[in-house]
């Protein structure tokens, strides 16, 4: 009986002394915003390289290797005075489905010129499903 | 004659709307309170602090649509809410919230009324509103809500015969059962000093009578859904949320009338140092819900049949004896 009381008080001391001690938890988050981790995966980026030629060959390995069969590409030749990439092919359409994209990854570490790769865009809302598919040109990185 | 009624319906008048305030923002001060308990800062969308959120509650439960089971027993159904809300209006007028005031030569009572027997009215009506908890389970025709209305009823003979036995200690010593007498007795001493046990057990009692956590056990959310009020939507439920909060300040209030000197107190008016009072009583009240578990249905049982009943007819006596020798 007493040990139960001794164990109740204790209990009641302890909420008390967080109510007047302990800070807030809540990050208030469209004012305040948590610093994401440096290796946040949220939205797809295709890159470039320095010399603006897109790294996407069109491969479809990323295709290939989602889980989630979110990615679609269909691949084109290049006209070979204007290059969009340094291989034969380029990346005609590159759509990814965030509704059905799990961001797992796999899509970048299949990509074998590193085209594609996960940024720290999370704020991935909107009000048509059709919106939540991004297309080749809002993912791609602009030109230098 | 006729100014008495029309200074009655006035105060009733004021004091309704003063508990139904109250109500409103003792919701926003219990979500703001339990909040900081679990490092969250609480409703502050709406209004300076989120001080207008129990305005928007209410107009939002308001505008909910109002549903009645089909297999509902009708009239008892709507009934119910209704018994609760109005038994926790009555049990509050007969506490005075101040000593009488003196306004164009008369001397005006700060209270409804003042039975001489107003321990016993207060526990009389407040007994009734488990009424409407039992009434709402069964008319429901849900096996929660019924499970919900049984729990509140067992709990409830469980409980009175050791809250009332507390408060017996607090009557031998004031030698009277009206609320203003037992606070004029208080003027030199406040009674939880020579009766602190009556007052801890009056404290544990109160918050189950009131169907507090730990001693939510009607509408264990975990168990029955939501207890007794499962079936019912918007201002219906809003009426049991009603009574249930304006229990509490009643509850609050008697325990500061009956042990910590009712409005008594130094500096400040004593209408303040009697909210001061009744605060102190919510805010403990917050905090133990935000500290302990629920109790064990049968531990609940044993606890006021085996420990607490017993202390108190032991207190009660002890206070009857020490008032006797000491003539």
């Amino acid at each position: 009986m007493l040990e139960r009381t001794v164990a109740l008080t204790k209990g009641m001391g302890t909420t008390l002394k967080y109510f007047f001690t302990h800070p807030n938890e809540t990050v208030s988050y469209p004012e305040e915003r948590r610093q994401l981790p440096p290796r946040a995966r949220w939205k797809h980026r295709l890159r470039r390289y320095d010399d603006n030629l897109e790294r996407c060959i069109g491969c479809e390995l990323c295709a290939a290797v989602c889980p989630a069969d979110a990615i679609t590409v269909v691949p084109a030749q290049n006209d070979p005075e204007h290059p969009r990439s340094p291989g034969e092919r380029y990346a005609k359409v590159w759509d990814v489905d965030l509704i059905r994209c799990i961001f797992c990854g796999m899509c970048e570490e299949a990509c074998p010129t590193d085209a594609v790769v996960l940024g720290p865009d999370f704020e991935l809302s909107a009000y048509t499903r059709q919106a939540m598919i991004y297309h080749k040109e809002d993912l791609l990185e602009p030109e230098r | 004659m006729l100014l008495t009624v029309v200074i009655d319906i006035v105060k009733s008048l004021i004091l309704v709307i003063f508990l139904l305030t109250a109500f409103a923002y003792l919701t926003y001060g219990e979500r703001k309170v339990l909040a900081r308990f679990q490092f969250r800062p609480g409703p502050n969308r709406v209004g300076p602090f989120g001080l207008l959120q129990p305005l928007a509650d209410g107009i939002k439960m308001a505008l909910k649509e109002e549903i009645i089971p089909a297999e509902a027993d009708r009239y008892v159904y709507l009934l119910a809410p209704l018994i609760s809300l109005v038994v926790a209006l009555l049990a509050f007028g007969a506490i005075p919230w101040g000593p009488p005031a003196h306004l164009f030569g008369r001397s005006i009572p700060l209270q409804i009324f003042n039975p001489n027997v107003g321990v016993l009215y207060i526990f009389a009506i407040s007994s009734l509103g488990v009424y409407g908890l039992v009434l709402g389970g069964w008319s429901s025709q849900n096996k929660y809500s019924l499970l919900g209305g049984l729990r509140s009823s067992a709990q409830v003979i469980s409980y009175e015969l050791a809250m009332g036995l507390s408060v017996a200690g607090v009557l031998i010593l004031a030698g009277s059962a009206s609320l203003t007498h037992i606070i004029r007795a208080q003027d030199h001493y406040w009674f939880v000093f020579p009766e602190l046990i009556g007052f801890l057990i009056y404290v544990i009692t109160a918050i189950a009578e009131t169907n507090r956590a730990p001693f939510d056990l009607p509408e264990a959310e975990q168990e029955l859904v939501a207890g007794y009020h499962t079936e019912y939507t918007g201002m219906k439920f809003a009426m049991f949320a009603m009574a249930e909060y304006i229990n509490m300040i009643t509850v609050s209030g008697l325990a500061a009338t009956l042990f910590l000197g009712g409005w008594h107190g130094p500096w400040l008016p004593p209408f303040l140092w009697f909210l001061i009072k009744v605060g102190i009583f919510l805010f403990i009240f917050m905090w133990l819900r935000a500290t302990l578990p629920r109790l064990r249905y049968d531990r609940l049982m044993a606890f006021g049949w085996k420990v607490l009943l017993p202390i108190a007819v032991v207190n009660t006596m002890a206070t009857a004896a020490f008032v006797a020798l000491s003539r």
